[in-house]
């Protein structure tokens, strides 16, 4: 049980601070031009929540969220499911089992523009391994420069390569938590495995999932650096994410106004959904 | 070995492909790279790395790199270590919000935030310095820091510090020499995690650096576009950024799984 303590707000004030600094006067930055119209000079005008109205009326915005949601539904869909079985299947102990986590863990690690440069060049047509491999040994025309559907399936697969191993460390973690003892008495009922998974593992891992599912949730949903490396993304506007579109009117076309008012929607969606998942998180912990 | 091993198996072949690919490139001359396909590097060279080593634009780029990731690293364990300690063994006034808060911080997307913090960082004088892309990587960092201390910190029970107190010792004393020694694990893999994603961060990093504090990841941006494409540079250049995280990761191995789980499993 913890005690009330009114005065561990001082432990929390140099985290408070330096958070807040970072956070509400940026935050308030972008409230501020969100609501107004500027024509260069640092001249100001006042318009409302015209930028928001348009914004939510525009085709533009509503491709690139429902690319964002598209690119994230199939990541999760993707990894959460391979990583439970890939975690499923490693071994529980072992000189071996160190070593795969570590070289699991291995693309996590790598910054996050060297993972976009890195798959261009193993996708290149004529010269990258992927690419060569496609388009002279399997014969399938490959080219994600031109391609749209070859652009998608590469930023899908580079993000599978680059996350998953983060929901097979975290189930993983989940796994080896749970005794023998309940495996041991498991088989004495003649549980199948899939009873196993059910009623014994999957209720273990829950909490980890969790955690795994939101943090692949926030991550995908605010995915930049990496696709844009990869594609630009092209070829045309077909692997445009929200991020992407973003920076591509604050600070490529400098429509300060527009670009304020889609953070801030952006924001909001990202926060609601986060906040779904949290609420589902600690409601089992109150109980 | 078990038939249900060769999945990890194939998983880890199928991560190590792209390393794979990025290592032999760098050993590739500009001509054998654009002379067609070759599965290893015929005439091997270290060409690509004697140019990242002896010019300064190339290697100061991991100098800023690991001096802003290291900065930032202290910075955010420091300040998060009390504030952990706080949410593990007190209620208090706003608890539960300012945690919720300090978490929605972590969700922002960095592009919302490149224009501001341009402007912000601008306007307090620390642009391209060190220190602004440090505090700047605050912004994920430490709430991120302070979600895996206190999830470890929540494992050690509270008759801990009890006992402590009863034998008179003071809280910095008990803090310093007693707690600390016991959730060192939990310390080590929040610095692991703060110089992760500091490390791997980029757009914020390029927006508040101009020449100065510029980190290797620009260095190599810029490079792809003005010098005409040189791969083998490139691919040089993006095999030593994996090398200082493949350290880090050595030194956690047994935590890691732990970490990702928050401390908490």
């Amino acid at each position: 049980m913890k005690t009330q303590n009114n005065r561990a707000w001082l432990f929390v004030l140099p985290v408070l601070l330096l958070v807040a600094f970072n956070a509400l006067i940026p935050i308030m930055t972008v409230v501020n031009y969100s609501v107004q119209e500027t024509f260069g000079n640092n001249q100001f005008f006042w318009q409302g929540l015209d930028w928001f109205q348009q914004l939510l009326r525009s085709d533009r915005f509503h491709a690139a969220l429902g690319r964002q949601f598209l690119f994230t539904g199939m990541i999760l869909a993707i990894e959460v499911p391979l990583g439970i079985i890939i975690a499923l299947s490693m071994p529980k102990k072992g000189i071996w089992v160190p070593v795969c986590l570590v070289l699991m863990a291995l693309p996590m690690l790598i910054p996050w523009n060297v993972v976009g440069a890195m798959w261009n060049i193993f996708t290149l047509p004529d010269i990258g391994l992927l690419g060569y491999f496609m388009n002279h040994t399997l014969g399938i025309s490959y080219d994600m420069t031109q391609n749209p559907i070859a652009a998608w399936m590469t930023v899908i697969t580079m993000d599978v390569w680059h996350w998953t191993s983060l929901v097979v460390l975290l189930c993983y973690a989940g796994l080896v938590s749970i005794p023998d003892a309940y495996y041991q008495a498991a088989r004495i009922d003649g549980a199948s495995a899939w009873k196993v998974f059910r009623y014994i593992q999957l209720p273990k891992m829950k909490t980890v999932l969790t955690i795994a599912v939101l943090l692949r949730f926030m991550d995908s949903f605010n995915i930049y650096t990496e696709p844009f490396v990869l594609t630009g993304g092209g070829p045309g506007n077909s692997t445009t994410l929200l991020s992407i579109d973003l920076v591509k009117i604050a600070l490529g076309q400098f429509d300060l106004g527009p670009a304020a008012a889609m953070s801030l929607i952006y924001f909001a969606i990202t926060l609601l959904v986060s906040w779904l998942f949290y609420t589902l998180m600690t409601r089992d912990d109150n109980r | 070995m078990q038939k249900r091993h060769l999945i990890p198996l194939v998983y880890i072949l199928f991560l190590l492909l792209p390393i794979y690919w990025l290592v032999a490139m760098s050993f590739k001359t500009t001509n054998e790279i654009l002379s067609g396909f070759s599965l290893f590097p015929q005439t091997f060279t270290w060409e690509n790395y004697a140019t990242i080593f002896t010019d300064p634009t190339w290697y100061w780029g991991y100098i800023n790199s690991i001096i802003y990731v290291s900065l930032n690293t202290v910075i955010s364990v420091a300040v998060a270590l009390p504030a952990a300690y706080a949410f593990s063994r007190y209620r208090f006034l706003g608890d539960k919000h300012l945690f919720f808060w300090l978490l929605t911080n972590r969700m922002a997307p960095a592009a919302v935030f490149a224009l501001p913090f341009f402007q912000l960082y601008q306007a307090v004088g620390l642009f391209d310095t060190h220190l602004a892309v440090a505090l700047a990587h605050c912004l994920f960092n430490i709430p991120l820091a302070v979600w895996i201390l206190e999830g470890f910190m929540g494992g050690v029970p509270k008759e801990l510090d009890e006992t402590a107190y009863v034998d008179g010792y003071s809280f910095p004393r008990f803090f310093v020499t007693i707690f600390l020694p016991t959730i060192k694990a939990g310390v080590g893999v929040t610095a692991f995690f703060c110089f992760m994603f500091s490390w791997v961060e980029l757009l914020l990093a390029k927006t508040l650096t101009a020449v100065a504090a510029k980190p290797i990841a620009a260095t190599m941006t810029k490079t792809a576009s003005s010098a005409g494409y040189e791969l083998g540079l490139l691919a040089a250049a993006g095999t030593l950024t994996i090398i200082p995280g493949a350290i880090v990761i050595y030194f956690v191995r047994n935590y890691i799984a732990k970490g990702f789980a928050l401390g908490r499993v």
